[in-house]
């Protein structure tokens, strides 16, 4: 397999690595080691530069006025992205085109009008909305919120958890069960955060201090029946689209984080003396070292193995979960190793270790934890056999 | 933990600094009504947490203020804004010395009660 990039890549990385260090992490000196936004007006600065750069709305087909990049390089992007203070789940603070739901792509022409191309604009922020208290890995199984039809419209009660960005939103997709249990039942709706019975009512504060989540009530929601997206019980496969797809740059974003804690702790090793020597003298640090290294690699060709199969056309579902469950795992123990070799100066606020170590415990449950990619990998090679 | 803070009021003043440590964490500031006049977030860049930021507030207390109430709590970001949040929906505006916070980047909470 060639893994060498081409010269529009490697272009493309130095590009955004340049940007990275020269517009991004100097910011980071002013912000508080949890900040995860900045000013509006600094936020448009930068946007102006990645649309100079060609890569605004990396998640945007092309025809939508998108970036024609492949996935290999949107996860080449997403490494360098990441390799900041708050860039796991703020990578460049969003200067690149903040989460977006692709599914509103699949919309008709209607609901385009009125919901995607505001969106695409930057003019109206989203929300998705899956997980419930009950579950978010099974949301076949999961999903209690019921949708009721009545006339032209369906009334929506229940409740969601763990909703990013609800809050700050104008409309954003949910799933709702409008059929019977398993995946069949569930209805993809797109719903106005302003309309009556709709209701955030609590942040749920976690270890991530970036891109909150919150929690949901629908009481009596009424949704205009023309707001379905996709086909009335056609929700399960919009939703699951949309996790496998999430979930190679996702790993990218975790690789990232792992290269840049793992290059801060070659460097530390270097000049931190003890007992009259470097600590990269030591073996117990240089294993270390050699395992974050192997992790990182390991990890990398994963991604790309998946991203690849992705760009050709070809299944990829097994092998984005096995990049998932590889590279947040890897980088997470990659981030833990580095700081044990910063010692104290590891866990202070000082460094973004601490930050990183806090979030990257949650990239081993978010988009489906470990133990979930681990049932798609053994689901799929037990029915169809080891490819 | 409830979304509005109800803790009792302790009165601004040295006195009652002394009680409290150099946590990071938010705090209300109130006038002698009890009405909040300010809701602030001692954060990772404060050199001493909470007591620095009170200390601060004592020296020129924002909106008259007079009485406190502190939380200690390391989501001190996203309980901040939780804060903010509550208030603004349950008043319609931001207390009247939170003048240091851009409306544009509170959501829009709609606490039970």
């Amino acid at each position: 397999m060639d893994m060498a990039l081409s010269d529009e890549q490697r272009m493309i990385v130095d590009m955004v690595r340049r940007f990275v260090r020269e517009e991004i992490v100097p910011l980071e000196d002013n912000l508080d080691p949890d900040a995860d936004e900045v000013s509006p007006e600094k936020l448009a600065e930068l946007v102006e530069k990645t649309k100079e750069m060609g890569l605004h709305g990396l998640d945007t087909p092309p025809e939508y006025g998108g970036p024609d990049i492949n996935l290999v390089t949107r996860c080449l992007i997403a490494i360098e992205c990441s390799q900041h203070r708050a860039g796991l789940y703020a990578p460049c603070y969003y200067a690149f085109g903040g989460a977006r739901q692709a599914q509103l792509f699949e919309a008709t022409d209607a609901q385009k009008d009125k919901y995607l191309h505001p969106m695409l604009r930057g003019e109206k922020r989203v929300f998705f909305a899956l997980s419930e208290p009950s579950g978010g890995s099974d949301p076949g199984r999961a999903i209690q919120t019921r949708a009721v039809r009545d006339g032209d419209h369906w009334v929506i009660n229940g409740t969601k958890l763990w909703i990013s960005g609800a809050d700050r939103a104008d409309y954003g997709l949910l799933f709702a069960r409008t059929g019977g249990p398993g995946r069949g039942g569930v209805t993809a709706f797109i719903v106005e955060t302003e309309w009556e019975g709709f209701n955030v009512r609590r942040i749920v504060h976690t270890l991530r201090s970036a891109k909150y989540a919150t929690e949901i009530q629908l009481e009596d929601l009424r949704v205009p029946h023309e707001n379905i997206l996709g086909e009335e019980g056609g929700g399960f496969a919009i939703a699951n689209d949309r996790l496998s797809r999430q979930r190679v740059p996702y790993s990218a974003e975790c690789l990232g984080v792992a290269i840049k804690a793992h290059e801060m702790a070659i460097e530390y090793a270097k000049i931190r003396e003890t007992f009259g020597a470097p600590l990269a003298h030591r073996q117990g640090i240089q294993w270390m070292l050699v395992e974050n290294e192997i992790d990182i690699r390991a990890a990398k060709l994963l991604v790309f193995d998946a991203a690849a199969k992705a760009d050709r056309g070809e299944p990829y579902r097994t092998e984005s979960a096995i990049a998932k469950l590889v590279a947040s795992e890897n980088s997470f123990k990659v981030v833990d190793r580095s700081m044990q070799i910063h010692g104290g100066l590891g866990v202070a606020k000082d460094l973004p270790l601490e930050r990183w170590f806090r979030e990257m415990r949650i990239r081993r449950v978010g988009e489906g934890p470990s133990e979930v990619q681990k049932h798609v990998i053994a689901r799929d090679i037990l029915n169809e056999s080891l490819r | 933990m409830p979304v509005r803070m109800d803790k009792p009021w302790v009165p601004l003043n040295e006195e009652s600094l002394a009680t409290i440590a150099s946590h990071l964490g938010v705090y209300q500031l109130a006038n002698d009504a009890g009405e909040i006049v300010y809701i602030g977030v001692a954060d990772a860049r404060t050199l001493f947490g909470l007591k620095g930021e009170l200390r601060k507030a004592i020296a020129d207390p924002p909106g008259g203020a007079t009485q406190f109430r502190v939380e200690v709590n390391m989501a001190y970001r996203t309980r901040h804004m939780e804060l903010l949040q509550a208030y603004q929906h349950d008043y319609g505006a931001l207390p009247v010395a939170n003048t240091d916070i851009d409306p544009r980047i509170l959501g829009r909470l709609r606490p039970a009660g």
